[in-house]
C-alpha cells in the first residue's frame, strides 16, 4: 500500500546524514514486473517475474504451467496409439515430427523399430525435416518480429502455409496431422506429394535466402543479438539444453548423428554448431539446420524405395496383424484378420513388459518419451522428456543482467513452445 | 567406456547397493537400493563422465512397497554413453537427496516431481509447485488420483502468488474483501450476488483501499 508522508529536514546535520543515505541508495528501489503469462512476445502463456532495478534484470523467475493439460495422466489410461493425437498438441509447431518420435518411441518398446519398412522410414524422415523447417521458419519469422523485422515474419508465413499443405496432402490434416501408426503410417503419401516437396525446396531456398539478407548481416539484427544470453558449453550440458540451442553453445550432439534412428545414417547432412552461445550463434545454428534440412529431403526424394508414385508398391506398415491393422478388404473376408483388428482396436497393441527410453531430435530439442509397461495395451508410466521445459529452465540464470528489451529477443533465441513445456 | 562398462564402474564403487545391470532393448538400467546415496551414485557417475542429465522420472507402484521409484536417465555427451539409474522410495518417507548440486538441470525435473507426484527432495532450494498452481492440494499422477480430478474449493480467480502491485488501482486479489466487487466484467451467478451485494453493505464505508470514495460497483445494488 503507498502511503504519502512529508520529510521536513531542518538542520545541516540531519542533511548530510540524508545525502549519504541517498548516495547508498543510488540504484534506486527494485521494482518487480510481471511479464505474462499474456504478452506478444512470450509467444503463448509463459509468465516471467523480473525483478528490475532501472530497466536492468536482477532476478528471473519464469512461471510455466498455464497450459498443463495432464498429458501423461491421459496417457495411462488409453491405449498406445489413442495417445497419438496427444502428440500433435506438444510441440503444435512440428506435429508431424512429434508423431514420429512417439511411434519410434513404442516401436521401440516393441522390439520393431530397426526393421521398420524402408518406405516408411523415409516418408518419416521427410515429415520429420518438413516438420523442422516449419517450427524453424515461425520460430524466425516471431523472433524477428519481436525485434521489429516484421517483413521476415510475412516471408517465413508464407513458407509454412505450403508445409502445412504438404502436411494436409499426406495426412488429411493441417495442423492436427495424427500421421504416423505404431509400425508404420496411416497410408502412404500421394503420388504427387514427392513432386510437391520437390517444388518447395526449390522455392523454399530462394526465400531463405531472402530471410537472411533481410537478418544475417543486418547491423540493427546483429547488435541486438551478438554477445546476448551467452550460454557456455558447460552451462549448456549442466542444465540439459537440446537441440539448436545446445549446439549453438558449440555442442557437438545431434541425435540424428549420434544416435542414428530411422534411416539417417544412409544420408548425408551436416550438424552446425555455435562458437560463442550467444543469441547470434542460435539464430545461425538454425538457418543452417533449415539449409540441411533441404539438403536431407532432397536426397530422400532421390533415394525413397518405391520411387515418388510408389510404382513397385513398396508397403509403409510392417507385416504384422498383430501390431498394424489389416487392410480392410481383408478384415471383411478372412476370419484371422477380423480377429486382428478387432484386438488392435479394443485392446491396444500388445507391448511386453519392460522400460524404454527414446529420444528423437525434434526442432526444440531432445524430444523423449520414457515408456514404462507391465504389459498390454496401456503404458503404465509415460514420462515426456519436453525440451522446451528443460531449455526453459536456463532463463532464470540468462536473464539477469540484461535489460528488459532484451528479453523478447531471448526468449526469441530459445525458441520453445508452451504446448510442449507444460504438456 | 560402454554402457556395461559404466554400470560396472558404479557397481565396483558403490558395492552392493547397486544391483547387477539389467538390459532391455540395448538400454542398462542400475537399481540403487538406498534412496539417501543417490545423489552420491550420482555424483560420481558424473565424474566418470555422465555429464548429461537426459531426464528424471518418477512412477507410482500403487500398492506395491516402495511406492515410488525415481529414475534418472543419465547420458555422457562425450563417448554417447547411457545410463540409466533407478531407485525405490518408501511412501511413509516420500524423500530423497536432491540431485541439483551434480546437475543444475535437475531443478526443474524435481521440482515437477514434487507437483506430479508428491515427492520431496531434501536439498533443494527452491521445492515449489511447477505445472500445478502453488496451493493445489493433490498431487495429479499419483494412481489414486482419478482421470476426471478431483473438487477443489480453491479460488477461482487467482491461482498464483499474491501479485506484487496488490492494493493499487488495477490489480485485484484473489479472496481480498472487495475484490470481485472491483472486477469490471465479473459474472457471477444470483445467488453469489446476493452474497456479494451483503458483504459490500457490511463494510458500508464505500471506500478503497487508499480512503477515497469508492464509485458503485458493477454488483452494487441498483
Amino acid at each position: 500500500m503507498a502511503t504519502v508522508q512529508d520529510i521536513e529536514i531542518r538542520d545541516a546535520a540531519a542533511l548530510a546524514a540524508q545525502a549519504v543515505e541517498d548516495a547508498q541508495d543510488i540504484h534506486g528501489e527494485k521494482m518487480v514486473l510481471n511479464m505474462g503469462p499474456s504478452h506478444p512476445a512470450t509467444h503463448g502463456v509463459l509468465r516471467i517475474v523480473l525483478e528490475l532495478d532501472g530497466e536492468v534484470i536482477t532476478k528471473a523467475d519464469p512461471d510455466v504451467g498455464y497450459l498443463h493439460r495432464g498429458d501423461e495422466k491421459i496417457a495411462e489410461n488409453m491405449t498406445y496409439t489413442q495417445f497419438i493425437p496427444y502428440t500433435d498438441r506438444l510441440d503444435y509447431l512440428a506435429p508431424l515430427a512429434n508423431n514420429v518420435a512417439y511411434a519410434l518411441a513404442v516401436e521401440k518398446l516393441l522390439g520393431i523399430d530397426k526393421s521398420l519398412q524402408p518406405r516408411c522410414q523415409y516418408i518419416r524422415v521427410m515429415c520429420c525435416e518438413l516438420a523442422r523447417i516449419s517450427a524453424h521458419l515461425l520460430g524466425l519469422g516471431a523472433f524477428a518480429m519481436d525485434t521489429g523485422a516484421v517483413t521476415v515474419f510475412l516471408l517465413t508465413f508464407t513458407e509454412r502455409e505450403k508445409v502445412y499443405n504438404l502436411a494436409e496432402a499426406a495426412s488429411g490434416a493441417r495442423l492436427t496431422t495424427s500421421y504416423t501408426r505404431i509400425g508404420g503410417l496411416m497410408r502412404d503419401v500421394p503420388p504427387t506429394w514427392c513432386g510437391q516437396v520437390k517444388q518447395f525446396c526449390d522455392e523454399f531456398e530462394v526465400a531463405l535466402g531472402e530471410a537472411e539478407t533481410l537478418l544475417t548481416r543486418n547491423r540493427i539484427w546483429v547488435d541486438r543479438l551478438r554477445d546476448l544470453a551467452v550460454v557456455s558449453r558447460e552451462m549448456a550440458i549442466d542444465y540439459g539444453l537440446s537441440g539448436p540451442n545446445l549446439r549453438g553453445s558449440g555442442v557437438d550432439w545431434d541425435l540424428r548423428k549420434n544416435r542414428p534412428y530411422l534411416c539417417y545414417k544412409d544420408l548425408e547432412f551436416d550438424i552446425p554448431v555455435g562458437s560463442v552461445g550467444d543469441c547470434y550463434d542460435r539464430y545461425l545454428v538454425r538457418m543452417e539446420e533449415m539449409r540441411q534440412c533441404v539438403r536431407i529431403l532432397r536426397q530422400c526424394l532421390e533415394k525413397i524405395p518405391g520411387g515418388w508414385a510408389n510404382d513397385s508398391h513398396e508397403p509403409v506398415n510392417i507385416a504384422d496383424g498383430k501390431i498394424t491393422l489389416p487392410s480392410k478388404q481383408k478384415v471383411l473376408t478372412s476370419m484371422e484378420e477380423l480377429i486382428h483388428q478387432f484386438m488392435l482396436v479394443t485392446e491396444g497393441v500388445n507391448c511386453p513388459s519392460g522400460e524404454i527410453y527414446f529420444g528423437h531430435e525434434n526442432p526444440k530439442g531432445e524430444l523423449g518419451f520414457y515408456i514404462n509397461s507391465r504389459g498390454g495395451g496401456v503404458p503404465y508410466r509415460l514420462k515426456i522428456r519436453a525440451p522446451s521445459f528443460i531449455n526453459l529452465s536456463i532463463l532464470g540464470e540468462l536473464l539477469p543482467g540484461c535489460m528488459i528489451s532484451d528479453v523478447p529477443v531471448v526468449l526469441g533465441s530459445l525458441d520453445f513452445v508452451m504446448g510442449e513445456s507444460d504438456r | 567406456m560402454t554402457d556395461l562398462e559404466a554400470a560396472a564402474a558404479i557397481k565396483t564403487k558403490f558395492g552392493e547397493i547397486i544391483s547387477e545391470p539389467a538390459e532391455f532393448r540395448g538400454e542398462i538400467s542400475i537399481n540403487v537400493a538406498d534412496a539417501e546415496r543417490v545423489a552420491e551414485v550420482c555424483a560420481f557417475a558424473k565424474s566418470i563422465g555422465f555429464n548429461y542429465l537426459v531426464d528424471v522420472s518418477s512412477i507410482d507402484n500403487y500398492g506395491d512397497d516402495p511406492r515410488w521409484t525415481v529414475v534418472y536417465h543419465l547420458r555422457a555427451i562425450v563417448n554417447g554413453a547411457e545410463i540409466r539409474l533407478k531407485t525405490g522410495v518408501s511412501e511413509e518417507k516420500s524423500e530423497l537427496p536432491s540431485v541439483i548440486g551434480v546437475w543444475r538441470t535437475a531443478n526443474w525435473h524435481e521440482r515437477e516431481i514434487y507437483d506430479m507426484m508428491g515427492i520431496r527432495f531434501t536439498g533443494h532450494p527452491d521445492l515449489r509447485r511447477i505445472l500445478m498452481w502453488e496451493g493445489y492440494p493433490y498431487h495429479p499422477l499419483r494412481k489414486d488420483f482419478p482421470l476426471a480430478g478431483k473438487p477443489t474449493d480453491l479460488p477461482g480467480v487467482a491461482f498464483t502468488l499474491v501479485t506484487p502491485m496488490e492494493g493499487g488501482p488495477f490489480v485485484t486479489v484473489a479472496g481480498g474483501h472487495d475484490s470481485i466487487a472491483r472486477e469490471p466484467r465479473v459474472r457471477v451467478p444470483e445467488d453469489d450476488e446476493v452474497q456479494l451485494n451483503a458483504r459490500i453493505e457490511a463494510r458500508g464505508d464505500n471506500k478503497d483501499l487508499r480512503g477515497r470514495a469508492f464509485g458503485p460497483g458493477p454488483m452494487e445494488k441498483k
